[in-house]
């Protein structure tokens, strides 16, 4: 059951770095579970979290084939959350800011990111129903 | 709602967070702080303790996220007085509740 409210969640943080980026995903898994739409606008490292070409890999320090490994890939998460936002009937739309893509390189996103910039930021705040910034940081 | 991800052991800059904290409550305004990651460590009993004691004396509710207390191996039968633990979903239903959250 949806509840009507949207939330938008800023994200800075590149992957495979910070807990930041992590606790940001776990955070909006909680807000999906919770029946609310979702919006995330991604800039700075933030949008390699859903870079398509992310490849998991073997441990050779520990003798693990990638399939030991399982190594867990933010882009894999990421489209998760887009499919459990898709069967509980909530809109998860995520933004990537497209200077910062272009920037880094990183056009080659999974399916349901779509590109755009500060003024979606902007869009997204005055339709929300509240918005928390996940900051950068040393 | 405040979010603090950093421990004052390595981010100096915590503390001052937590004076916000003590600042916001001390005019009156409801206020949580809610750790999580690294920021649980000083939920832990010990060197760094008495800040987020006194910051819960001074009416600020204190909050560490159950899952980076069990990361960290901190039980629950550990945490300092005053600091509760505390689910991540906290902080979407103060989201929906309508609270200023503003995270360093």
């Amino acid at each position: 059951m949806t509840t009507g409210k949207t939330f938008t969640f800023a994200l800075m943080d590149p992957p495979f770095e910070t807990a930041r980026s992590t606790t940001a995903l776990r955070l909006i898994d909680a807000t999906l579970r919770r029946g609310h739409h979702v919006n995330v606008f991604a800039y700075e490292g933030a949008v390699y979290l859903p870079f398509a070409l992310q490849q998991a890999h073997a441990n050779a320090a520990h003798g693990r084939s990638a399939e030991e490994e399982d190594h867990p890939l933010p882009r894999r998460w990421i489209a998760d959350l887009m499919a459990a936002a898709a069967a509980a009937g909530v809109k998860l739309d995520w933004v990537n800011c497209g200077l910062c893509v272009d920037e880094r390189g990183a056009r080659e996103s999974i399916e349901g990111v779509r590109r755009g910039g500060p003024p979606d930021f902007v869009s997204f705040i005055e339709a929300s129903d509240n918005t928390l910034v996940v900051p950068t940081r040393d | 709602m405040l979010i603090a991800s950093r421990d004052p052991f390595t981010a100096k800059d915590t503390e001052s967070f937590y004076a916000l904290a003590a600042k916001l409550a001390a005019r009156g305004h409801p206020v949580t702080l809610f750790l999580v990651q690294n920021g649980v460590l000083p939920a832990r009993g010990g060197a760094a303790a008495e800040l987020l004691t006194g910051l819960a004396e001074s009416g600020v509710r204190v909050l560490a996220e159950d899952f980076s207390l069990r990361e960290r191996g901190i039980g629950a039968d550990r945490l300092a007085r005053g600091v509760e633990s505390a689910p991540l979903e906290r902080v979407v239903d103060a989201l929906a509740g309508g609270a200023r959250t503003l995270w360093t």
